[in-house]
Parts: structure tokens; sequence; C-alpha cells
């Protein structure tokens, strides 16, 4: 399904530094795998090169056996969905955003799809409200429905949770987790939880300092 | 010399054109350091400066003056070459506004000469502004001045609404927005931000100021009526410029501000 080898950034001079190299690995159709290491491992670097937000130096990323080089930014990024850290919902109403991504594309998505989407996250009735009036969680909740709204093939998660309070956290948490076994999600997700890692991850890829520390089961990998 | 310029007391010492120039310039030159000296304590710095400044500024205006001289006994076409080097001067000047805009300069010299070289033109075509090198070159430069601070405000204020909507920006990108759909919202405030002081210039037209040429006409005995019109002429060709050159400069610089595998580069 997902599949990258080698891949890596170098920013280009004068700081050359390396962001992330070879770093390789492959998902299958509705598999998780938890990116979990410290902060500035590379962890969102390497979101940012699977859906080209930012450019590969080395290496390359295979969508379904096809590398993403030869896809437009556009559709690979409507094909590798991504929710980030925070929210970043644009002004309008939660409608106008949800039907944002399909809108990109001129296809046209109905209120009714629109709104059993919001119901399945738990945002019912929410569609005609402002978008920035929502709290951390609701807000993280309709940037979800937003980026699933796309019918992505693969799903990249980063950190979602943790700008998030306690309940909140725990809230989206259980939504993601709901949703990746109901829709079979193929999800690569950014975490700092081990415990997450745990319970919703089939494999796990364990960075530090922009180099794979450990690539495997979850067993193999988080034995300690 | 007419006879309420004679009651003043410079004119009793100098009789000429010319040294009775200098000296009013002396008089203005001494009347701000003295300003300075007065308020020495706010800004020693300031104290300093002022007469470089000064000094600067009348030599620069001074060589103006005499090339305009200069310029008068020559063809009129000479002024649309004036005009070209003041686009030039103005894209650079904006280059300096428009840091990590890469290519800014292309970008401004472009919009400035589409903005300000289109409308100049028009209006000379329909015979609003004379191709006379008196009427060309201080309208075309009126034209052209404005026209490049509005696009060092669009393109600052077009870079800082990016850098501060980042997140939005790649959210969009994420979801697969084009470029140009992802800035929408910034290039558009940017757009409306940069010539509010157009707009509120032809709005306070003669309540809050009356601008140098209107005063330099009646001066140079227009009547003040069809000196007011002309005044309004003038201010609205500065808007039609400028927002033209914004126009432009916004159609371009999103090809700019991302790389050609649509990532934002200004981060």
């Amino acid at each position: 399904m997902l599949s990258c080898s080698q891949l890596g950034r170098t920013l280009p001079p004068p700081e050359a530094r390396t962001l992330l190299s070879d770093v390789s690995f492959s998902l299958e159709r509705g598999e998780v795998i938890a990116v979990v290491g410290p902060s500035g491992a590379g962890k969102s670097t390497l979101l940012r090169l699977l859906n080209r937000l930012d450019e590969p130096t080395s290496g390359e990323v295979l969508l379904n056996g096809a590398d993403t080089r030869t896809l437009t930014p556009r559709e690979l990024r409507r094909r590798i969905g991504m929710v980030m850290q925070r929210a970043y919902l644009f002004p309008g109403t939660v409608a106008e955003n949800v039907s944002f991504g399909p809108k990109q594309r001129e296809r046209a998505i109905s209120s009714d799809e629109i709104n059993a989407l919001l119901t399945h996250v738990g945002l019912e009735g929410y569609g005609m409200r402002d978008a920035l009036t929502l709290s951390g969680g609701e807000a993280q909740r309709v940037a979800i429905t937003r980026a699933l709204a796309n019918e992505p093939e693969v799903l990249l998660l980063d950190e979602p949770t943790s700008a998030l309070d306690e309940t909140a956290r725990h809230g989206v948490e259980m939504l993601l987790e709901l949703l990746i076994r109901e829709r079979h999600l193929t999800c690569v997700w950014v975490t700092h939880s081990i415990e997450q890692a745990r319970t919703m991850a089939d494999k796990v890829l364990s960075i530090e300092a922009g180099r794979i520390t450990g690539y495997g089961s979850v067993a193999q990998v988080l034995r300690a | 010399m007419d006879r309420w310029h004679r009651c003043y007391v410079l004119n009793y010492f100098f009789h000429s054109q010319l040294a009775l120039g200098v000296a009013e310039c002396a008089v203005a030159a001494l009347l701000a350091l003295a300003v300075m000296l007065l308020a020495r304590r706010r800004a020693p710095g300031l104290l300093k400066e002022l007469p470089i400044a000064e000094i600067r500024g009348i030599v620069q205006i001074v060589a103006v003056g005499a090339i305009l001289a200069f310029m008068l006994r020559g063809p009129e076409w000479t002024s649309v070459l004036v005009l070209a080097g003041m686009m030039l001067a103005a894209a650079s000047i904006v280059r300096k506004r428009a840091k990590r805009i890469p290519r800014a300069f292309a970008l401004a010299l472009i919009a400035i000469c589409a903005g300000a070289g289109a409308v100049l033109a028009i209006m000379i075509v329909f015979g609003v502004i004379p191709l006379k090198i008196t009427m060309l070159v201080p309208v075309g430069s009126m034209v052209i001045a404005n026209t490049m601070n509005t696009q060092s405000l669009f393109l600052d204020r077009l870079r800082g609404e990016v850098i501060s909507h980042v997140g939005e920006v790649e959210s969009a990108l994420a979801l697969g927005a084009s470029p140009d759909a992802a800035v929408l919202p910034y290039l558009n405030a940017a757009f409306r931000a940069c010539l509010i002081p157009s707009v509120d210039n032809i709005r306070s037209l003669g309540i809050v100021w009356i601008p140098g040429i209107m005063a330099g006409m009646v001066l140079s005995g227009a009547s003040p009526l069809f000196a007011a019109l002309y005044q309004f002429v003038v201010l609205t060709t500065i808007f039609s410029a400028s927002a033209l050159a914004c126009f432009v400069s916004s159609l371009l610089v999103t090809r700019r501000i991302f790389t050609f595998q649509e990532q934002l580069l200004l981060r």
C-alpha cells in the first residue's frame, strides 16, 4: 500500500543539516504504523516527506507500487491525507471546512454526507457552526472529518492529540481508534504515547536524530 | 516678481530668483535644525543625522532640477526614459521590502511597469496627461512612487499574513488545494490592506489635505477649480495604477512563494 526506501531530507546550504536519512518501511492496507521518538527526531519531517509538503532529497515513496513523484502533488495529497497537531480550521462554517477538500477537485459533497460524517465523529448538528469558535477537541474532530471527506487511502496523523487537554485528548483518541477499526484506515501515526502505540499500532518505527533506531512489530520494538 | 512677494524680509536682501531660492532653503534648513536643537534630548542621534539628511536632500533635488532644466530643451521622448529609470529604481526599493520573497525585483518591476506604465499610457492616449516633460515627469513620478509604496505594502503584508498562517496554508495544501487556493484569503487581505491609503486619499481629498500638485497649479496661475478637478484625476490615476500593479503582483507572487512541487517556501 505505502512504502518508502532510504527516504531522507537534507536542508540546502548554508544550513545543510540532515533532518532525516535512510528511513525505510512498508505498510499493508489497513495497517497502522506508530512513529515514536523524542522531540526533534524527525517524525514530523517523515510525514511531510510522505505527502510531499517537503521535498525528499534521497530515497523514494511508493503508493500502491507507484513512485509518488509520478503523481501531481495535489493528487498525492488527496490520496494521502493528513491531520496536524493543531486543527488549523479555515474561517467559515464547519460544513465549509469539511467540504474544502472535495471542492478542490470540483466534487460536490452533499449536506447529508457532511452531516453523516459529522454525526460519526460526535459533532451532530455542528454543520453551520462558526469553525473558529469551537473548543480544541471539537476543532480537532472537524480537522479529522475534513481529512476523511477527501476519502484518502492513507491517513497521516501528526500527534493529533498532543495540543489538547486531558479530557479532549481522551475523546479524540477514542474517536481515532474507532475510525481506524471501523474504516480499516491505513495510518502513519506519530505519537509520544507508548501506550497509544501499543494499543493501536500493528508496527512501530522508532526514530532518533533522523535515523531509525527500531522497526518491526509492536512486540519487537516496544518490548522494554 | 509680484507685489505681495516684496513684503517678505528676504526680498529686501535678495533680488535674483536663484539667490532668493537659496536663501529660502537656508531658512527652512536652519528652522529644522533649531527645532531639533530644542528637542535634542528626545533624540540626540537625530540632531547629528539631520544636517547630513538636509545636505543630501538638497543635492538630490537640485540635481533633479538641473536635469529637468536640461531636459526641457530636449525632445519629449526623453521623459519616457526618465520614467523608465524611476520604475527601475522603484522596483529595487520594493525588492528590499520584500525580504524572503524570491525574485522580488523582477516581480516588482513587472507589476510597476504593468500598473503605472499601462495606466499612464492610457491617460496619455486620452490626452488627460499631456505628453510634455513638464507635466509627464512630475505626474508620472507621483504615480510611480505611489505604486511603489503600494507594492511594498502588498508584499510586506502578504509575507506577514502567510508566515502567521503557515498551518492553515499547509493544511489547505495537504487537502489537495492548489497554491493559489491555499493563499487566497491572505492574498485578498493583503490586496485590500495595501489599497486602503489610496482609497482614503481620494475620500479625504480637500477635507484633510490639499496635495502639492494643486497648490503648485494654483501658484503657477491655473484656475483653482481646474486645479481641483485635476487633483482628483491624479489621485484616481494613482489608485488605478496601484491597484493594477497589485493585481498583477498577486497573480505572479504565488509562483515565487511556492516550489514547483507546490511546497510553501515562506516558513
